[in-house]
């Protein structure tokens, strides 16, 4: 009885200790750090992984993070390992709640449809599918989603490989002579993009990467090249070297291994001039010299804010997306290669971020077939693509997506829908072996 | 020693055939594998975890029993284990090492989605689960019904040739779900909008569609294997071709149809997994099961009655060890080991009871 009083009782020091941390160096959401713990609050965590892959780790640290920043006891999560995008999913869902679970959050865009079953058949638990894009539609109340505007940090990436091809160029270290094929026939340099899926969250954030590059160096070509996997070593390692061989300068990524700053490395070393954005970790230790940086989510934003609401009898958002504004995205340290003056010059844009004096996808940056867009109507129905022609399961508006001059990404659902293939990049049509 | 120099030196342990162990016997001695099993997983635990082991097997209790739905759910994965052990037991009898049911149900599954996702729409309910089924157990039963060709006509080893059918119903069905999905970047639940061809809730329970048909079906090859003619010849098969053909028995005949049966019945366990249970396909669907239904079958000796008690045992060990790993944070590895040592010592009691050891100095001298 003593002992477990001291253990009460050094953890609600720790909490409080935590509390008053975050509210004198308000980092996260200033106003709701009063929340009190709940003892009989529990949530369960569904996740695609486990510790031993970088996606779900990330989500566990964010989760873990935020509990520790509430002051949520270990023994009030109960977490499902490697729960795969079927009806194992649903399974887990309702067992959670059996154990007294308020808040089941999912990690994998695939958990969604096993998900709502769920929520649907509990009404009076909140269910979050992360990365999911129905929930304002699917006309369940409990049903959520959410997602980080991650395309502002691809973006901020994306100028801190500008600044650095700027370097090289300005230096004479690169230019058509030393390394002919990094520019195409017009005097562009060349870039590359290992993406996983041609799906939206893909292409929003490759052109989010490009428009930042080129913010930078406005002569500026990107090769996409696909993997069809969102973690596969040596399918990442094979693209970038593919897309080096093309004459890529820089090599950004969206896929989730370490591939493609490892295999960028180790041409840099055999004296290439090529270096790696890497994506959801630091890739510094994979590519000492070859990163600069890479572009990340910071969860604990999100699962702070959700747990708070949840505990509190709050309702959550039906759709959640939130990015610099709250630090909710960012970008790791910068590499010992990076260029001098990148720091200064990243805070600058990141604060433009934040104030939203700088829009990501402004109109007046790019072009689609030559032409400024002016429109840009996105239906935001959830589709079944197996029958012929697609079945509509949850209708969505088709909403006009260019407001203000720009494309209003993550505004109308959380899960990215920007779509549009812009002049200067060109997607591989062959997947890579 | 030295003073008996004829005498033929006595080895220290011999291993003697027994015939017919007794009820008894049996039973002993698979309740002290059980229990051997679970001092060595304490041992295990203990030095991994530092937990109490009589505590964490308590856990292991929950992981079926802890609430009602996860009873019911345990129910739904023994019918799936035992309908598929059911479909493996008159191969298995009949000496056909069909180790292609992860293949069969694979198949049998895939046909079941496919006439989801293009009928659903368009039949009225009776008729489209009249449509699922009968493709379901037609897809199975070829998947069946090409090795055991095979094997009667050209006598291929029929191990490694369901073995290699497993592989090309994966990647089928593989190739299949990345066509369907479409621009989608998971399948996800089939029909959606009009939930069209998934099984109803009957009798308030979800999952009693499925154990019904199993049950059906258990008393049904119960009686096929046990008192029909053509479970006759399958076991005179088994134990003899010569003696088959002896007997005027057409060994390809009965090969070729005990095989498509036991397909047949392998692709109706893949309609009750895609309508019954997932209302999905994928190449985990059948989740190994057509490899573990192999050991019920076996240690059941192919009564359908035993192979129940079987598959609840084994739903009760994998249940109750994931059950294990999520209570205490340990990973599914370590469910696995837990899981692993049981059915070590479950299988090799099974040697204890065919054979019995007699010791150097045994006063039971020679064989009983």
């Amino acid at each position: 009885m003593k002992k477990s009083m001291k253990k009460v009782v050094s953890l609600l020091l720790a909490a409080v200790m935590i509390i008053s941390m975050v509210a004198f160096t308000s980092v996260v959401y200033a106003a709701d750090d009063s929340v009190e713990v709940d003892p009989d609050f529990k949530m369960g965590v569904i996740l695609v992984g486990d510790e031993t892959e970088g996606y779900s780790k990330a989500h566990m640290d964010g989760i873990k993070e935020a509990a520790a920043e509430i002051g949520l006891d270990d023994s009030q999560i109960i977490w499902k390992y490697k729960i795969p995008e079927d009806s194992s999913c649903y399974d887990s869902a309702v067992d959670l709640i059996g154990q007294g679970c308020s808040l089941v959050i999912s990690n994998s865009y695939g958990h969604q449809t096993y998900m709502v079953q769920a929520a649907m058949e509990y009404p009076d638990v909140t269910f979050v599918s992360m990365t999911g894009d129905f929930a304002a539609i699917s006309g369940c109340d409990n049903f959520k989603n959410a997602f980080t505007n991650i395309y502002e940090s691809r973006y901020v990436s994306g100028v801190v490989a500008g600044l650095k091809l700027k370097e090289l160029m300005e230096s004479g270290t690169l230019t058509a002579e030393t390394q002919p094929d990094s520019f195409d026939a017009d005097g562009n340099v060349k870039i590359g993009y290992v993406g996983a899926f041609s799906y939206a969250e893909v292409v929003s954030g490759y052109t989010a990467f490009y428009l930042g590059v080129k913010s930078v160096v406005p002569e500026v070509v990107m090769e996409v090249k696909y993997t069809n996997s969102w973690f596969d070593i040596d399918k990442e390692a094979a693209a970038a070297e593919a897309l080096i061989a093309n004459g890529a300068v820089i090599v950004g990524q969206h896929a989730d291994s370490t591939g493609a700053p490892a295999a960028t490395q180790k041409l840099l070393d055999s004296g290439k001039i090529c270096y790696s954005v890497g994506y959801n970790i630091d890739m510094l230790e994979t590519a000492p010299t070859a990163a600069l940086t890479s572009a990340t989510n910071n969860w604990a934003v999100y699962y702070k804010h959700a747990i708070e609401t949840v505990m509190g009898g709050g309702e959550l958002e039906a759709d959640w997306s939130e990015g610099y504004d709250v630090d909710a995205v960012g970008i790791t340290a910068l590499g010992e290669s990076c260029a001098e003056g990148t720091a200064e010059y990243v805070a600058d844009i990141e604060s433009k971020l934040k104030d939203g004096s700088l829009q990501v996808f402004d109109t007046s940056t790019f072009t689609v077939g030559g032409e400024e867009v002016t429109t840009a109507p996105c239906d935001l129905s959830f589709l079944d693509f197996t029958t012929d022609p697609a079945t509509v399961v949850y209708q969505g508006e088709t909403v006009e997506a260019i407001q203000d001059g720009h494309f209003s990404e993550s505004t109308f659902r959380s899960a990215p829908y920007f779509t549009l293939r812009i002049d200067g990049i060109t997607e591989d049509a062959e997947a890579v072996e | 020693m030295s003073s008996e120099k004829t005498k033929v030196k006595e080895p220290f342990v011999r291993i003697v055939k027994r015939d017919g162990a007794t009820m008894k016997n049996k039973i002993l001695i698979r309740a002290a594998a059980i229990l051997l099993a679970l001092v060595v997983d304490a041992v295990f635990i203990f030095s991994v975890t530092g937990l109490n082991p009589l505590a964490v097997y308590g856990v292991m209790f929950n992981g079926t029993f802890m609430t009602p739905i996860r009873f019911s759910w345990a129910m739904r994965d023994l019918v799936t284990l035992l309908c598929i052990g059911i479909a493996l037991a008159p191969a298995f009898k009949m000496r056909f090492w069909n180790i292609g049911a992860e293949g069969q149900v694979l198949m049998g599954g895939l046909a079941t989605a496919l006439v989801m996702v293009k009928c659903g729409q368009s039949l009225p309910t009776p008729l489209l689960f009249l449509v699922m089924f009968l493709t379901s157990i037609i897809a199975g039963g070829v998947w069946g019904f090409i090795p055991a060709v095979f094997k009667a006509y050209w006598n291929t080893n029929e191990t490694l040739f369901t073995l290699m059918m497993n592989y090309v119903a994966t990647s089928i069905v593989a190739c299949m779900t990345n066509i369907m999905r479409g621009k989608a970047s998971s399948l996800g639940k089939l029909n959606m909008s009009n939930q069209a061809g998934w099984f109803p809730q009957f009798l308030g329970q979800r999952y009693n569609i499925n154990i019904l048909v199993v049950l059906i079906l258990m008393f049904v090859m119960y009686f096929y294997l046990k008192y029909s003619k053509q479970g006759y010849e399958i076991s005179v098969v088994g134990e003899s071709e010569n003696t088959a053909r002896y007997a005027g028995i057409n060994v390809r005949r009965v090969t070729i149809r005990t095989m498509i049966i036991s397909g047949a019945i392998c692709g109706l366990a893949g309609f009750l997994i895609v309508a019954g249970r997932d209302q999905t396909i994928s190449t985990a669907s059948a989740g190994g099961q057509g490899f573990t239904a192999i050991i019920v079958a076996w240690l059941a000796k192919f009564n359908t009655f035993y192979m129940a008690l079987i598959s609840f045992l084994l739903v009760f060990l994998s249940r109750g060890a994931s059950e294990i790993a999520s209570a205490y944070s340990l990973n599914d590895y370590a469910a696995s080991i837990i899981e692993g040592i049981i059915l070590f010592f479950i299988l090799g009691s099974e040697f204890f009871i065919n054979y019995r050891m007699i010791f150097r100095g045994s006063k039971h001298k020679g064989v009983q």
